[in-house]
């Protein structure tokens, strides 16, 4: 039975030989991010042979994104808090990876995990993978798009860590279509991998901690930041006080935010959204209005401040679709997304697959390091450091506050107009949606996509999931995409058959 | 609350096919209500695909009730928004080789006799009516009254239009008797009382015949469809292969696929599906994707660039003998049946519709309903059992 990458057939399969990830791994790790990384080092370094895959070029993920090296960027720590952390971490990759004990695959995008029966033996039966007595698969495999060529890769393990971090929670406004409307994390992620600042008079806008980060961040590179529009109160984390305290090192990090925003001269206005942006071929203005506990926009407390870009974004989404295309549990975590349900070990409900980090609900970068290591040493069958797990208990505890805090209330969707492109890969105004949810008997938002076609596109819901939601009337549900990306039909036509 | 009127008839199920039966009771003058536990096509009929095919049935019962829809539809099209996208674009059924065109020229004989339109086309032709065909192929067929509709759309604008009293998330938990009739159905939420009472469950039908305290053998057949990134026009009609009519009159349980391939006027195109007996299992057969993409990649060769941007499955409801249940059921007064139409549920929607108004009204119906008489089927105690959702 052919499963090792070079009996792929296809295109795929003369590249695939050149690799040197053939065999079985102990444990795959996808996602090279704070947690992916930290786990892949530490479970090196406890003797087990590991396959790291990620998405992105280099290691590091959302939070230690950094400028290629041919960018010449003199001190891409600049922009990081605990760059030594990602350093010596980054080390250790390097020296794992040239004693042959970690393959690193960057470029590499898992379209789904499959248990290795699965992928052999077609009708199988078994859902969520795992067989019925809960034990874990010998194996399981794991499909990858690899490269500019976008050949394919598979990869076998005993283990599989998912660490796929989280994207960005979009949450439309008139105008939000306008060039010069950027992510607030995209506007961060393109300062640190490029340098690139996204305007020059930027105002930064939603919901969330990462706010302050971008907005320092900016006007640290010389950007001007009229105001960061927070539709939150901090004192909703009033209540967490006892947890803040516990995290001497959040608050560090808040004081060095506040304290750059202060010498910037930014204003932070709580309880306020940027409800529209003005502009003909570019944001040229945008409305910020005050909102209610539930934001819902107060009349006529609108105003407009001029700028020429935008960053906005209003929280993080975990990033599911390989967990729940496995059929592992999920629960609604404090913020109101749909996170994995993690047990002690960083184990989700389906035997044999563990993860960490953000997809088991937004904490920041430092838990997912904490919890990569946890869950390093459950895979490698060692006790956890009692340290560590303190740590855990301490960063969680604080980020379920900060998500309580931060959860969009019910009332943003007030500030859709019928007319806002809400989908915009599909281009699905407000109104459709509406329309459906209201005389087409769309009870929820897969009913309502399948009527107005929102969330069909490139994007397959990324940016308008929450929205959608929102309008008919749910929580947003646990993210399900059987292919957690595109891929070529000559990838999927190159799949070794089944047996017969 | 406004004052409910009595009801002729409760639909359990906002799928196309209650919505159809909702649509027809309506404008035979009858008051109906829908009841589903999910939102409207929150079933089998939000996976289904839209094909409206006579192209793939041998002439018999099946056949017939496609026909008859065939029309309905073009009717439908005339009197519900543009929104259900029907389009008759013809089907396209491709012979690799002389054999394969051999037995597809014996089998649209038999379809030619009973009113279904074929044209055969040699390679040159095949080339004409989709440029982008694999070259090679020996010939193939043209079907002009295959058509197409968006399913949930279908379901949702036939039963606005019904006017139909509509209660959504729901479930069915008791169907009341009285004597042993039908009177009514219990929801999570209320009594509807009504003297019929239709079972529009798809593939949970089984499970509402259970409640009634008979039985109907739906089992779940579990389908997979690809869709590619949106792509300039490549395929123009519904087209595959010929070994697709073979499969959908099979009863194995083993995994079977001939794709049919589409072109969407959004762009995407749709490649489904394949049929295999799983129960409801939803995880992800890559062995499904393979054959999909094989198949799509060998009638359209430039497909294999395309990206597949999703997939997604269903569970057909289909019963033993590939025919669906369809009208009153003897064993319980007051009962009735539209469900089990595996495949092809979104296009016999119309037909079984009329046929089941005709029943409630007591109309001569337009077609026989013997063939799916519900009580055809041996004791439900030796009939496998599968459950879930
Ligand atoms: C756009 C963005 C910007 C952010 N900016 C900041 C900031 O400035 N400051 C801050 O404190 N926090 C920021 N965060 C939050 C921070 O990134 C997280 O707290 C932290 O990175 C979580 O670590 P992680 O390891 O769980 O996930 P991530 O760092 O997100 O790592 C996940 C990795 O998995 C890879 N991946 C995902 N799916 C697949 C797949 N199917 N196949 C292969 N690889 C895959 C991704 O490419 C990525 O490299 C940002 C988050 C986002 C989304
Ligand atoms: C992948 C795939 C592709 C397909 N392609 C096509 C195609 O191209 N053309 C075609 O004609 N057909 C196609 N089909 C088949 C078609 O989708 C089905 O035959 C059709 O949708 C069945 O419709 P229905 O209304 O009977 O069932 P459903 O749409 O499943 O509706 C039944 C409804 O009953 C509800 N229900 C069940 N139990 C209860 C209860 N106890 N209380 C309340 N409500 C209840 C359910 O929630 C559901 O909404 C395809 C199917 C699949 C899976």
């Amino acid at each position: 039975m052919p499963t090792s990458p070079s009996d792929l057939p296809g295109p795929g399969a003369q590249d695939a030989a050149d690799h040197p990830e053939e065999g079985l791994a102990d444990l795959a790790v996808v996602g090279a991010g704070p947690a992916g990384l930290a786990a892949a080092v530490t479970a090196a370094g406890f003797g087990l042979r590991v396959t790291l895959i990620d998405a992105g070029e280099r290691p590091g993920g959302q939070f230690y994104r950094h400028p290629a090296p041919q960018l010449g960027a003199e001190r891409p720590e600049a922009l990081h808090h605990g760059w030594a952390a990602f350093a010596a971490r980054e080390r250790a990759l390097r020296a794992h990876t040239a004693s042959g004990r970690v393959t690193y695959l960057p470029g590499h995008h898992v379209w789904t995990v499959v248990p290795q029966d699965a992928a052999q033996d077609a009708p199988q039966d078994a859902a969520p993978a795992g067989d019925a007595a809960g034990r874990a698969p010998a194996a399981w495999v794991l499909h990858a798009v690899a490269g500019p060529e976008e050949h394919a890769v598979a990869v076998r393990a005993r283990a599989v860590l998912l660490a796929t971090g989280s994207y960005e929670r979009q949450l439309p406004f008139p105008g939000w279509t306008l060039p010069g409307v950027v992510g607030a994390g995209g506007a961060q992620a393109m300062l640190k991998g490029g340098l690139v600042l996204p305007g020059r008079r930027v105002v930064v806008a939603g919901s969330g901690p990462l706010l302050l980060a971008v907005a320092g961040s900016l006007a640290s590179a010389g950007a001007r930041v009229p105001a960061v529009v927070e539709a939150a109160a901090y004192t909703g984390y009033a209540p967490a006080l006892p947890a803040l305290l516990r995290n001497p090192a959040k608050l560090a990090e808040g004081a060095v935010y506040g304290g750059a925003l202060l010498r910037h001269g930014v204003r932070l206005l709580t309880r306020h959204a940027v409800t529209e942006a003005h502009g003909t071929d570019r944001v040229e203005a945008v409305t910020v209005a005050r909102l209610d506990a539930d934001w819902r926009p107060l009349p006529g407390t609108a105003r407009r401040i001029p700028c020429d870009a935008v960053a906005v974004g209003h929280g993080l989404v975990p990033q599911l679709e390989l967990a729940t295309g496995l059929g592992c549990a999920t629960r609604r975590a404090a913020d109101g997304t749909a996170a994995l349900d993690l047990d002690a070990l960083q184990r989700t409900s389906v035997p044999g697959i563990w993860s960490a980090g953000e997809t088991g609900g937004i904490a920041g970068a430092q838990p997912a390091l904490v919890e990569g290591e946890i869950a390093a040493h459950a895979v490698a069958g060692r006790p956890v450091p009692a340290a560590l797990v303190r740590r855990r208990a301490r960063l969680r505890a604080f980020a379920d506050a900060m998500g309580r805090a931060h959860r969009p209330g019910e009332g943003w969707t007030g500030w859709l107009r019928d007319d806002t492109d809400v989908c915009r890969c599909e281009e699905v105004p407000a109104g459709r949606i509406r329309e459906a949810v209201a005389d087409l008997g769309a009870g929820d938002a897969r009913t309502a996509k399948l009527l107005t076609r929102a969330g069909m596109g490139w994007c397959q819901g990324r940016m308008c999931g929450p929205a959608v939601a929102a309008l008919a009337g749910e929580e947003q549900a646990p993210d399900r995409r059987p292919l957690s990306c595109p891929v070529p039909m000559r990838l999927l036509a190159g799949l070794p058959p089944a047996d017969g | 609350m406004p004052k409910r009127h009595p009801l002729d008839v409760v639909i359990v199920g906002a799928g196309v096919v209650g919505a159809a039966c909702a649509y027809y009771a309506a404008r035979a003058g009858l008051r109906a209500a829908v009841v589903d536990r999910g939102p409207v096509a929150g079933g089998t009929t939000g996976a289904g695909e839209g094909n409206l095919l006579v192209s793939d049935k041998e002439a018999g019962p099946e056949l017939d009730l496609a026909l008859l829809s065939a029309g309905l539809w073009r009717d439908l099209a005339a009197d519900l928004p543009e929104e259900i996208e029907y389009e008759p674009k013809g089907g396209l059924v491709i012979a690799p080789d002389e054999t394969a065109l051999k037995a597809l020229r014996a089998f649209a004989e038999g379809q030619r006799a009973v009113g279904v339109e074929a044209v055969e086309a040699g390679p040159a032709e095949l080339r004409e009516l989709e440029p982008h065909l694999a070259p090679g192929r020996a010939g193939g067929f043209l079907y002009p009254q295959d058509a197409q509709v968006q399913p949930a759309q279908a379901a949702a604008r036939l039963l606005a239009a019904s006017g139909a009293e509509l209660h959504l998330g729901e479930e069915v938990t008791a169907v009341l008797t009285a004597g042993g009739a039908v009177r009514g159905v219990r929801t999570t939420r209320r009594e509807l009382a009504a003297p019929a009472v239709v079972n529009a469950a798809g593939t949970w039908g089984g499970r509402i015949a259970e409640l009634a305290g008979t039985a109907l053998p739906v089992l779940p057949r579990r389908g997979f469809v690809l869709v590619t990134e949106p792509l300039p026009r490549v395929v123009r009609h519904k087209v595959y292969a010929a070994d697709y009519i073979a499969d959908v009159a099979s009863g194995s349980a083993a995994l079977q696929s001939s794709a049919v391939v589409e072109g969407t006027p959004a762009g995407p195109v749709l490649i489904g599906a394949t049929r295999e007996r799983v129960g409801f299992d939803r995880s992800l057969s890559t062995e499904a994707l393979r054959r999909l993409a094989g198949q799509a990649a060998a009638l359209f060769p430039v497909l294999a660039d395309a990206r597949v941007l999703r997939a997604y499955h269903g569970f057909r409801p289909y019963l033993p003998d590939h025919l669906p249940a369809i009208g009153p059921d003897p064993r319980v007064p007051g009962l009735l049946h539209a469900c089990g139409h595996e495949g092809a549920g979104i296009g016999l929607a119309p037909a079984t519709g009329v046929l089941v108004a005709a029943a409630l009204t007591g109309a001569e119906p337009p077609l026989p309903l013997h063939p799916f008489r519900p009580d055809r089927f041996p004791d439900p105690a030796a009939q496998p059992k599968e459950t879930g959702r």
